[in-house]
């Protein structure tokens, strides 16, 4: 066969990650990406939290101040936890959908390279006149052309690319989960983790398209002299807090749901036990996925929209909390009775539970409208919604990073030195964010760059600090963790190193390209656990074994990427003095990425084949 | 084999039930389309005509776009079809999202303008 030689033709390294549309490769992408991203948007936490360390420090200027603020949450969001959550999607959930692959391999690896070239673009911002400074929220006026500098063009393309990315990874997702399923794997016996990255990515085709309209907007105004959001012009400011909010408020459970399903997946491995109430999992994810999007209104309390409207929308953001009450439940449940080992992955997902909870109670507190007026823009505020993140969403993330791990690389993290680790992060993380709460309860304003001594805050802030350090200290030494255990830890082959129960711990390790040999036939929620208990431990297969069709490689998701950066470039060089002029810089873009986009529509790519007899020996080799 | 691919069939694949189904599908399409064309045409002419006040048109244009739309989704794009239920309800719950949330913001903002 021709087409066999594509195959085992050698490919240099580079070559080889830049043209990959494997899921599991593009996992490690975003893996590596994601935090890169993580540790850039910590140190910039650090550098502001020296300044705040105590009154009236002259550290960093206050316009640094802003910029750093603003970057940080932009990144934290946009650049770091996003690709993190696509990582583990990416790697886990064809694995335990027991596919081949995502429905769309080369739409997936377009997906990151648009994040990648966004995150990109955003972060050149500080070499062409300062980073976006208006915050991560952006509010018009602050951050029109009259009052909102170079940077925040940046932020609006940055955030519109890597945007796209998401989105189109968000529909390969919906497909990938409703297509390619296994057969027996019904919705119902879906793994938890794939169930709330469903609906993860339903919000996310609900919510980036707002955010991409506002963006545009913003976009037109500021670039093209437009006025939305120019109250002197007909234009309206409010509108832009309503569009980001609708898209803002789903945003923040487009984080936290897949951290739930991580935490799902964690909490039964680790207590040897089914998970608890699995349907009213489901349905309290949907619902969760549903009210997400009426809520909105909660961050604008203060704007002044009326009583009627604070009432609905207070009453509408606590309804959520029954859901989630269920959720919290059934995990403490699930544990319950188990045999609970307590590995590093099991001290994240057990953690996870009170912390989140304690960034629940806050933000029910921050739902009533009238004390919200005490509240808002205070350091209460930034309290609460970094109990939801960091010992939400980090938390689980890091749950998955120590689960999945073995899967990925082929060896364990070390696992003392991963609790060291999780009691330092752990410690740190209440240490700079509990006392937060009650700086803004005695009324210390977010956002500013500093403040007064003797106003009794700076105690709590020179904790707060130290707190941050504390966390830089873990994540040091979670990178000494990695070095480490890539260097010394034993290599395994064992399929299942944790005794887990779902699908993706009935691969070979490492796992073959084609993930199974044969696809499994499923039988019962927890599959892996079903065979070990009725059948012989493994999955039964539910088609003969023959040759397996792969998609090739491209380097077009990559040139499409560098073109959407040159354009999107093109487009802020509006307002600067480069010697070139922004059309030719557009087209040159344009050209780029359209004319990748033609290559790929005019190209006759049928992948290739891997046959049987190479299967068998990968399948012995790999056993 | 993949290769293969891009030769054109020697004959029809189908059997005759199918291409019965094939026949009755493209009748149906033909009728639908002179039926959206024939909308299309009496929208102009609400618009077009005078003696039509502007408060009919409005109203009754944008009932006709909202026809046009089911017709579009439902038979060209074939949501009518079997096994299109996913497409459906993403469909469904997408208008159920986007519906309160447009009226939700018309009232909030107070800006009715068309
Ligand atoms: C690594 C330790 C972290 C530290 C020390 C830290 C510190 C801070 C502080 C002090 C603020 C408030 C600044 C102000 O309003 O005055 C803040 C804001 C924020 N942080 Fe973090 N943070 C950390 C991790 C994270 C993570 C992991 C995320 C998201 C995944 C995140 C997302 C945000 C967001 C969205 C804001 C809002 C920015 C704004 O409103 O302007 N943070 N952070
Ligand atoms: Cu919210």
């Amino acid at each position: 066969m021709v087409s066999e030689a594509t195959n085992t033709r050698k490919k240099s390294v580079l070559w080889d990650w830049l043209t990959t549309v494997d899921h599991k490769k593009i996992a490690i992408l975003y893996l590596i990406a994601g935090t890169l991203f993580f540790v850039k948007a910590g140190l910039m936490a650090v550098l502001f939290r020296i300044q705040l360390i105590a009154p009236e420090m002259e550290f960093i200027s206050g316009q640094t101040f802003n910029e750093l603020v603003t970057m940080h949450g932009t990144i934290m969001l946009f650049l770091a936890a996003t690709p993190l959550i696509f990582a583990f999607a990416n790697f886990a959930i064809p694995l335990q959908i027991g596919a081949r692959d995502v429905a769309f391999p080369f739409v997936n690896a377009l997906g990151f390279w648009l994040f990648l070239s966004g995150g990109i673009l955003l972060s050149i911002s500080w070499f062409f006149g300062g980073a976006p400074d208006a915050g991560w929220t952006s509010y018009v006026p602050l951050a029109s052309r009259e009052f909102g500098g170079l940077g925040i063009d940046f932020y609006v393309l940055g955030l519109q690319i890597s945007g796209f990315g998401t989105l189109i990874s968000g529909i390969n997702f919906i497909v990938t989960i409703i297509n390619m399923r296994a057969p027996g794997m019904t919705m119902m016996r879906l793994p938890l983790f794939c169930w709330t990255m469903l609906v993860t990515s339903m919000l996310i085709v609900f919510a980036f398209t707002p955010l991409a309209a506002g963006l545009a907007l913003l976009m037109l105004d500021r670039i093209f002299d437009a006025q939305f959001f120019i109250p002197g012009e007909g234009g309206n400011v409010v509108l832009w807090q309503h569009i980001f909010w609708i898209f803002g408020h789903p945003e923040v459970y487009i984080l936290v749901m897949p951290a739930f399903g991580i935490i799902s997946e964690v909490v039964p491995a680790f207590s040897k036990k089914r998970l608890f109430g699995y349907t009213s999992m489901v349905f309290a994810v949907l619902i969760i996925g549903f009210l997400s999007f009426m809520v909105w209104l909660h961050h604008m309390f203060t704007v002044g929209v009326g009583p009627i409207a604070n009432s609905v929308f207070a009453i509408a953001t606590m309804t959520i909390a029954v859901p989630t009450g269920i959720k919290i439940f059934n995990w403490l449940f699930t544990m319950w009775g188990g045999k609970i080992k307590f590995t590093t992955a099991m001290h994240f997902g057990a953690s996870f539970v009170p912390t989140f909870v304690l960034g629940g109670v806050t933000g029910v507190m921050l739902a009533m409208a009238p004390v919200d007026h005490l509240y808002h823009d205070t350091y209460f505020v930034v309290a609460h919604f970094h109990y939801i993140i960091v010992g939400g969403i980090v938390l689980g993330l890091l749950a998955g990073l120590f689960y999945w791990y073995p899967k990925m690389f082929g060896h364990k993290l070390n696992e003392t030195l991963g609790i060291i680790f999780f009691w330092i992060f752990y410690i740190g993380f209440h240490l700079t964010f509990f006392v937060q709460h009650i700086l803004g309860l005695i009324g210390m304003p977010r956002r500013v760059y500093t403040y007064l001594e003797g106003q009794g805050m700076d105690t709590m802030n020179f904790i707060s600090s130290v707190g941050a350090f504390l966390m830089s200290v873990a994540i040091i030494i979670l990178v000494i963790n990695i070095i480490y255990s890539a260097l010394k830890a034993e290599r395994i082959t064992e399929k299942d190193p944790w005794d887990a129960r779902t699908l993706e711990w009935a691969t070979s390790t490492p796992v073959a390209e084609y993930n199974f040999a044969q696809t499994p036939q499923v039988r019962s929620l927890d599959p892996v656990f079903y065979e070990k208990i009725h059948g012989n431990g493994e999955m039964k297969p539910a088609e003969p074994l023959d040759e397996i069709h792969m998609p090739n490689g491209s380097i077009l998701p990559f040139i499409m990427g560098v073109g959407m950066f040159i354009a999107g470039f093109g487009f802020i060089s509006f307002h600067m003095d480069l010697f070139i002029s922004p059309y030719v810089i557009i087209a040159i873009g344009g050209i780029t990425f359209f004319g990748a986009m033609a290559a790929r529509s005019l190209q006759n790519d049928h992948g290739y084949h891997i046959d049987k007899e190479t299967v068998e020996s990968m399948e012995k080799e790999l056993s | 084999m993949a290769e293969n691919l891009d030769q054109p069939f020697k004959e029809s694949a189908m059997n005759n039930e199918e291409k019965r189904k094939i026949n009755r599908e493209q009748r149906t399409q033909v009728i639908a389309f002179a039926f959206m064309i024939g909308i299309t045409i009496l929208a102009f002419l609400a618009v077009g005509a005078e003696g039509v006040p502007g408060t009919f048109t409005t109203p009754f244009i944008l009932l006709l776009a909202f026809v046009q739309l089911l017709l579009q989704l439902y038979y060209f794009m074939h949501l009518k079809d079997k096994d299109h239920g996913w497409p459906n309800s993403f469909m469904i719950s997408g208008l159920v999202l986007a519906a309160p949330m447009i009226v939700a913001l018309i009232m909030l903002l107070g800006v009715v303008k068309y």
